[in-house]
């Protein structure tokens, strides 16, 4: 990774959904880069493109117009074991509705994507428990998920995201189901994690959590209608306890 | 993802429904355990049979009674004993094929000695029985020349009758036995022949007649209930079979045209010709066990689809986190290949039960071979690839979009 060449570079990008011969272009002509270190919020009214785009930054989908760059290198050319790999190394996912397998405890949730990063059983585990331990959770690690509330579930949630030191955490509408109390502490948790360097994008619907993001893409019908980034100065309203 | 973690995820999930995981490999139970029960009864089967061959010796013609007409109705066979002691001298003089022979009239009773009771088949015969069946003594001697013409209190006995009546240590050669309240001697030990035909008590003929069948009013005093022969080479046994056929007809006076009173067999020829009909049917058998595998293997294949349905969403989450499309076809595929060879080796110990519980109740003799066994294993295995696949296939290829977003 260079300085100079941003970690995420999207070149006009759209993409476009065909079914029964209509065609939904889901995300018009977007360009922007996130650099190393940036947190972004994206913003847009339901159906504008958020989850889409987020989709390709993540490797999951592929644009149908124009490219995305990640480190600088067109994901179009890579193979789908090879985006999937990066999948697992270097982006960490956080969805509205948690999906922590309901079958498996937190600490096996958490050391999930070590298994395709090809990490041993004990490395796993002993790399789980760091990482519930920095979201609080590590004395919940060997509870279930319908054992835990929505909040803890999200915790858990990040826990996993970040276990393989992703380049990028992408976090789906993280407080979409958890009351604004409960929101705010997992909004705080993201403010810690981008304090010490990691790179996040967060889908939100919610203005005053978008505030506390230095910067705010916001989509409309699929296009990009703006790019702002608000100036170091200004104080965040962030939450830490 | 390893093959090893493969088979740890398959495990942890197959672990959380141990009743449907059971019932999903009840087929496979079912099928590979049918084929291992009837592999060991049909390798059973052979084993007796070619024990028996073995143990009737080699180039032995056997005759028995056959039918009989009284006042023009056909009795059946063996109803009357038609032969006698003087066929065996006349097939002995009379045709130079023939090396030995013997009569033989045999019943069932309980030997005793000294409070050790054992219920067993007592054969009357000559020595020229032992000499027929090439049958070496492993202590004592035959009978004697004055013990076979007078009815002498003496017993030859087969191994197996020797174990139970004589402690281990004991040599019975020159013990007192009783059979029917008649006291004999001990006079010599058979060697093993196999299980079938060790238990066994031979006694002269005379002394059968008079001593223990004496009072049986429809046994004409000079007849046998069958006799052996032994013919000198392979190559003769049919030549001797008509030689004889022709002699006894002419003893018996049998009209031509008329149906012999006696059969004449080749007890070897006749095994060897039930043994491939064994083989004919145990492979039958197999061919219907092996399709209990085949609906065992769609029973697999329909739940492990049902499966992958129901567990769409979770495949969407391992492929976000990084899961490549193989990776969740090998975690179905492994689940599919536990649940077969789980299957099959509980079918495999189910076979195995359920064969020795047939061979002690049924009283036939079974042979688990290791190469049933491993063929069932390998049956289960090619059954678990073939119809795990396409569900693991199915799995590999939803997209992960969609996949999320199911509920
Ligand atoms: N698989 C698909 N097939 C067809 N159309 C699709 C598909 N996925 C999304 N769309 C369409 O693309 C558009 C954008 O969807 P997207 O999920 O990105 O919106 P969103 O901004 O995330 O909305 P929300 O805030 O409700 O989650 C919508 O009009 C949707 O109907
Ligand atoms: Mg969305």
């Amino acid at each position: 990774m260079t300085d100079q060449s941003p970690l995420i570079s999207l070149r006009s990008v759209s993409r476009t959904y065909r079914t029964d011969g209509i065609a939904v272009t889901a995300v018009r002509n977007v360009s922007f880069d996130i650099a190393q270190g940036e947190i972004v919020a994206v913003m847009g009214p339901s159906g504008s493109g958020k989850s889409t785009l987020m989709n390709m930054i993540g490797l999951l989908d592929l644009p149908s117009e124009g490219a995305v760059h990640l480190e600088g290198a067109d994901v179009a050319g890579l193979s789908e074991d090879r985006r999937s790999s990066l999948r697992a190394r270097s982006i960490g996912f956080v969805f509205q509705s948690y999906n922590l397998l309901a079958r498996h405890n937190a600490i096996e949730n958490v050391a999930l994507p070590l298994v395709y990063c090809g990490v041993g059983r004990k490395a796993r585990l002993a790399r789980a428990e760091a990482c519930l331990q920095s979201v609080g959770m590590l004395h919940r690690a060997h509870h279930f998920p319908r054992q835990l509330s929505g909040g803890e579930q999200q915790r858990v949630a990040i826990a996993r995201a970040l276990i393989a030191s992703p380049l990028i955490v992408l976090a789906d509408e993280p407080t979409g189901a958890l009351d604004s109390r409960t929101g705010a502490e997992i909004l705080a948790l993201f403010a810690a994690l981008n304090r010490t360097g990691q790179t996040i994008v967060m889908i939100t619907h919610d203005p005053s959590i978008a505030t506390q993001c230095r910067r705010t893409i916001r989509l409309h019908d699929g296009e990009l209608v703006s790019d702002e980034r608000v100036a170091e100065l200004v104080p965040r309203r962030s939450a830490v306890s | 993802m390893t093959m090893l973690q493969g088979f740890q995820i398959a495990l942890h999930a197959l672990r959380l429904n141990p009743l449907r995981s059971f019932l999903t490999m009840l087929g496979i139970v079912i099928g590979v355990a049918s084929i291992v029960t009837v592999f060991a009864i049909g390798s059973g089967a052979q084993l007796r049979l070619q024990e028996q061959i073995r143990s009737i010796g080699a180039n032995v013609l056997m005759i028995t009674p056959g039918a009989v007409y009284q006042g023009g109705v056909r009795l059946k066979d063996g109803s009357k004993l038609t032969m006698t002691e003087g066929d065996v001298q006349a097939i002995l003089e009379q045709i130079p094929e023939i090396q030995a022979a013997a009569g033989s009239l045999a019943g069932t009773a309980q030997v005793i000695h000294e409070g050790k009771n054992w219920n067993t088949t007592i054969n009357g015969t000559t020595t020229g029985h032992f000499m027929v069946r090439d049958w070496q003594l492993a202590s004592g001697r035959y009978f004697s020349g004055a013990e076979e013409s007078g009815a002498g209190k003496v017993v030859i006995l087969g191994s197996t009758v020797a174990r139970e009546l004589f402690a281990p240590g004991d040599d019975p050669i020159g013990a007192q036995i009783r059979i029917m309240k008649v006291p004999l001697e001990v006079v010599g030990v058979l060697d093993r022949k196999g299980p079938a035909q060790d238990d066994v008590a031979f006694v002269p003929l005379s002394t059968a007649k008079l001593r223990f069948l004496g009072s049986a009013s429809n046994i004409n005093r000079d007849s046998v209930a069958y006799i052996i022969a032994k013919v000198a080479a392979d190559g003769q046994m049919a030549g001797a079979r008509a030689e004889i056929e022709g002699l006894l007809r002419q003893r018996h006076r049998i009209p031509a045209g008329q149906e012999d009173d006696f059969k004449v067999q080749d007890p070897a020829a006749a095994m060897e010709a039930q043994q491939g009909a064994i083989r004919t049917v145990a492979l039958l058998l197999v061919a219907i066990a092996s399709v209990s595998l085949l609906v065992g293997g769609i029973s697999i294949m329909n739940v492990m689809i049902v499966s992958v349905t129901e567990r769409t969403r979770e495949i969407g989450i391992r492929r976000a986190l990084g899961g490549r499309m193989r990776d969740i076809r090998l975690q179905f595929l492994c689940e599919a290949l536990v649940l077969c060879l789980l299957g099959g080796a509980i079918g495999v110990a189910g076979g195995i039960t359920l064969s020795m519980t047939v061979a002690r109740m049924a009283g036939w003799v079974t042979s688990i071979d290791s190469e049933a066994i491993g063929l069932a294993l390998a049956f289960s295995i090619v059954t678990g690839l073939i119809f795990g696949f396409y569900p693991a296939h199915k799995a590999s290829r939803l997209s992960p979009i969609e996949a999320l977003k199911t509920e």
